[in-house]
């Protein structure tokens, strides 16, 4: 049975093994705001953090995650909706439909904490999500206003 | 209004009838109080319909259209919150349901959301419901002092009476307010007063957008639910011939193969990732009926043929055409061509639903609550009031979550497992190939020139899809489907030709492939406003012609269309050179009630690499509600019109639908994203919407601008398919 430490708790799932990370976290440990979108990790949607590496946890089978691989979902960012990028988020009221933006946010999160000041191209080249909405002007503006903040983050 | 007040009185008790009583007379039907069970308790008084005050100045704000991403929640709360005076600070917001509407006699009128009608039709009766509140709080505060309620003000919440300096708050007196008669009439504010409306107040619902506890469809949890995967028959049109159950009975978590409908089959496990599984390897044979060998090709040469067909409905006649492009000094002739296309919402369509023989409840997210709850009594076999939808957040709607296919579906489904709900969620595969699609058409245009440059005949020959002919055959007109003319009406209040041209034919010859369509964000204003602007682009250019000086001789008659496309061009700085290799393109339009222009800056390196620098957009949409929600709208209209004009198409081959996911139906992401200036013009006096109109702009500015930058004219999309690098 594997075991997976999800937001600081240790949590025994009953999956077969070619379980996708995505499902097991949506229907064994019950936390759904990591989305399904495509399955094929095309669109993003179902990003966690994987050691805090951004990861589309659709294509990844459970069987992947070593012992003692910490995953952060959406719901562990942080407790409150208080993380850097969470705030700026609010501050430029970036959601409309808001199914990609926990996706977003994740990738986001894990940018900054790789590169706390990022260039617009660094931002292009990790924020790959998909938004049929079409917030992605809010969503750099948002990684800039995080950006700006100033301070390193973790996921 | 079916019933008198003094009849309703002498039926229900006097709190049933007062608390649940019509705010004007007119404006509202009459109904029986029903307790909200999901958020108000029977005790939190109804100001009326639209307005709850609980103890503690809570208002919640009662919203009868869809929330999916478009911000209707918001700025419908907005107009209320206006009229009723209180704190925003304090407003939530609900959902009354389907049922309740039902029973309560449509109190909440239309909850149809699309067509961008979410505040442009119903802006009116939420005010007054607003207004109505207000004023019965005003009243029981004055009741109380012994006053007369013309002395009181109501500001913020707060009720005062100037001459004794006595003040109360809405939630003190709201219990009193609740059962009083409702105004007979009430006064709207002008909205040169308004101060939450037509302000750029941050979205009600942002906040568990951005920590994972937005519950949307798919995550829904009930006791004892079980999951479900369909597959529908992949060539439309087709049916199961048989499956094997047997084979996939055993896999882990399997509750029960089903079939739903004459063509599509269901696993039910115990959670949806099993019952994928199972389904992707249930044996199933298909009978894929009489267009298995259907293709794009054949759907493009049926619609050839329409572009010179004798047979054609009309929309739009001036003078002889004929004899005027006979007569032209000049004569140019095209040929467009727009693809399917697919809503693909983020979140596929999903849907619960709980059967038992005496109810049927259907937990989803939907555009039009009503058609939910009649397609949920149709498949359930139990009558409406037997029946109930809980709306839930769209994770995106596009048009797509109007209809009911997949609520038809989930009630099928449940109706095998009585008492146990079952949550169908379909793959993104399913959902590619299951659509709705944006219709199909080709438009053949010919215009005629005089020697001046004057444009003295133009026929437009739509060939292709209609909408309703699938989805609505009971709206066509004769046979004529209005709608596919959008954009390109006689003068009037919706969607009308901005050009004034002499000699003026647009006809519609239809032409209906097997592939179903659907109401898709911009509807047929997208290719109408690619092959008017375009064609008007074309024109300007044979002549020699500026395409915005070309453009305003046509416009005299059309004042809010020519301002809206004066003040993009302003922005833009037309009359300026653009930066160094970067060239321009424009077009305007009007639709769902509003007046939208564009103007494009791009570039297109010499081995043929588009870059979209900056849009420039306008918008009339008369009264403007929610500025920043506004401007949130035109830049995510950008991304929708963009991602079809560059890559958007699904194309068909042995009958079905051959992109079957985001890796091969490409869509924009945020490194193609221009930056996008909106300039907001509301001229006022008016209503329109602004969640579509400015997609239609979109693909015309940037394929003017390309022109304009490379000389190449591109009449089929997507631009994938063409090469703008130097020949």
């Amino acid at each position: 049975m594997p075991r997976l430490n999800i937001n600081g708790r240790d949590v025994d799932i009953a999956v077969e093994d070619d379980t996708p990370l995505l499902w097991a976290i949506r229907e064994q440990v019950g936390l759904t705001g990591t989305k399904y979108g495509c399955g094929v990790a095309a669109c993003g949607a179902c990003t966690v953090h994987v050691d805090g590496v951004a990861t589309r946890a659709c294509a990844v089978p459970v069987s992947a995650i070593a012992p003692g691989q910490k995953i952060v979902t959406i719901e562990g960012l942080s407790p409150d909706g208080s993380h850097p990028v969470q705030k700026a988020w609010a501050a430029l009221d970036v959601p409309q439909c808001g199914y990609c933006q926990a996706g977003m946010i994740m990738a986001a999160a894990a940018l900054l904490a790789a590169k706390p000041k990022p260039t617009e191209d660094e931002i292009h080249a990790e924020m790959t999500n998909i938004c049929r909405c079409g917030t992605y002007n809010r969503v750099r503006a948002a990684i800039n206003l995080a950006a700006e903040g100033g301070e390193p983050r973790r996921g | 209004m079916t019933m008198t007040a003094a009849h309703m009185r002498s039926t229900v008790s006097r709190r049933g009838f007062l608390a649940a009583s019509a705010a004007t007379a007119g404006a509202f039907s009459l109904g029986f109080h029903i307790p909200f069970a999901q958020a108000q308790g029977a005790d939190v008084p109804e100001i009326n319909a639209w307005v709850v005050i609980k103890p503690d100045e809570t208002v919640v704000i009662r919203i009868a259209r869809s929330e999916m991403g478009q911000g209707t929640l918001t700025g419908l709360a907005q107009l209320v919150a206006e009229e009723l005076e209180c704190d925003w600070s304090k407003v939530t917001t609900e959902y009354p349901t389907p049922g309740q509407n039902l029973a309560r006699q449509r109190v909440w009128r239309n909850f149809s959301t699309g067509g961008s009608r979410g505040i442009r039709e119903s802006h009116d009766y939420v005010r007054r419901g607003g207004a109505a509140a207000r004023e019965m709080l005003i009243r029981a505060a004055a009741e109380d002092w012994k006053v007369a309620p013309g002395e009181c003000r109501a500001a913020s919440g707060t009720i005062t009476h100037g001459a004794s300096g006595r003040s109360t708050t809405y939630g003190k007196v709201a219990a009193a307010a609740a059962k009083l008669e409702p105004p007979a009439e009430v006064a709207l504010k002008d909205p040169k007063d308004w101060k939450i409306a037509g302000k750029p107040v941050q979205r009600l619902d942002t906040a568990d957008k951005l920590t994972g506890k937005q519950v949307y469809g798919v995550d829904l949890k009930l006791p004892g639910m079980l999951n479900a995967a369909i597959k529908a028959c992949p060539v439309f049109g087709g049916k199961v011939k048989s499956f094997d159950a047997a084979a996939v009975q055993s896999m882990p978590g399997v509750k029960k193969v089903v079939p739903v409908g004459d063509n599509a089959v269901a696993v039910v496990a115990d959670t949806w990732w099993r019952a994928k599984v199972a389904l992707d390897a249930l044996p199933i044979v298909w009978d894929e009926g009489a267009h298995a060998k259907a293709s794009s090709a054949d759907t493009a040469a049926m619609l050839k043929e329409g572009l010179t067909a004798e047979q054609a409905f009309v929309a739009n006649q001036t003078g002889d055409v004929k004899a005027a492009l006979a007569g032209a000094a000049k004569r140019i002739e095209a040929v467009y061509g727009y693809p399917h296309q697919n809503h693909a919402t983020m979140e596929p369509m999903n849907a619960t639903a709980k059967w038992t023989a005496d109810r049927c409840e259907v937990w989803t997210p939907t555009q039009n609550g009503e058609s939910a709850l009649a397609a949920t009594a149709e498949a359930s076999g139990l009558p409406a009031a037997k029946c109930e939808v809980y709306k839930i957040h769209l994770g995106g709607g596009f048009g797509r979550r109007g209809m009911t296919d997949w609520i038809r579906q989930v009630v099928a489904i449940a109706k095998e497992m009585p008492g146990t709900p079952v949550k169908l969620i379909w793959s993104r595969e399913e959902d590619m190939t299951q659509g709705k699609y944006h219709p199909v058409t080709q438009c053949r245009l010919v215009g005629g020139l005089d020697a001046s440059g004057n444009l003295t005949g133009l026929h437009m020959r739509i060939s292709g899809q209609s909408i309703l002919a699938g989805v609505l055959p009971q709206n066509l007109q004769n046979g004529r489907d209005p709608v596919t003319f959008q954009g390109l009406n006689p003068p009037g209040p919706e969607a009308s030709l901005g050009y004034t041209v002499p000699n003026l034919l647009i006809d519609h010859a239809m032409r209906n492939p097997h592939v179903p369509p659907g109401f898709w964000r911009g509807v047929n204003l997208n290719q109408n406003a690619i092959y008017l602007e375009c064609f008007m682009d074309e024109l300007a250019h044979a002549t020699g012609q500026d395409p915005l000086a070309f453009r305003r001789k046509l416009m005299v008659n059309s004042p809010k269309h020519l301002a809206v496309l004066n003040a993009a061009a302003e922005r833009a700085g037309w009359d300026k050179p653009a930066p160094a290799g970067v060239h321009r393109g424009l077009a305007q339009i009007m639709g769902f009630g509003s007046y939208v222009a564009a103007v494009a800056e791009v570039s297109v390196s010499p081995k043929g690499q588009l870059k979209i620098h900056r849009i420039v957009a306008a918008t009339d949409p008369g009264h403007a509600v929610n500025p920043q929600q506004i401007a949130a709208q035109v830049e995510g209209s950008f991304v929708y019109g963009l991602s079809a004009a560059l890559y958007g198409e699904c194309t068909v081959k042995d009958g079905r639908i051959e992109q079957e996911n985001f890796d091969t139906y490409q869509v924009l992401r945020m490194d193609e994203m221009p930056k996008v200036e909106t300039v907001l013009v509301p001229s006022g006096g008016f209503w329109g919407g602004v969640g579509e109109p400015t997609i239609a702009v979109a693909a015309p500015a940037v394929l003017n601008a390309i022109f304009a930058a490379t000389g190449k004219r591109i009449r089929t999309l997507p631009l994938k398919h063409h090469d703008l690098s130097k020949a």
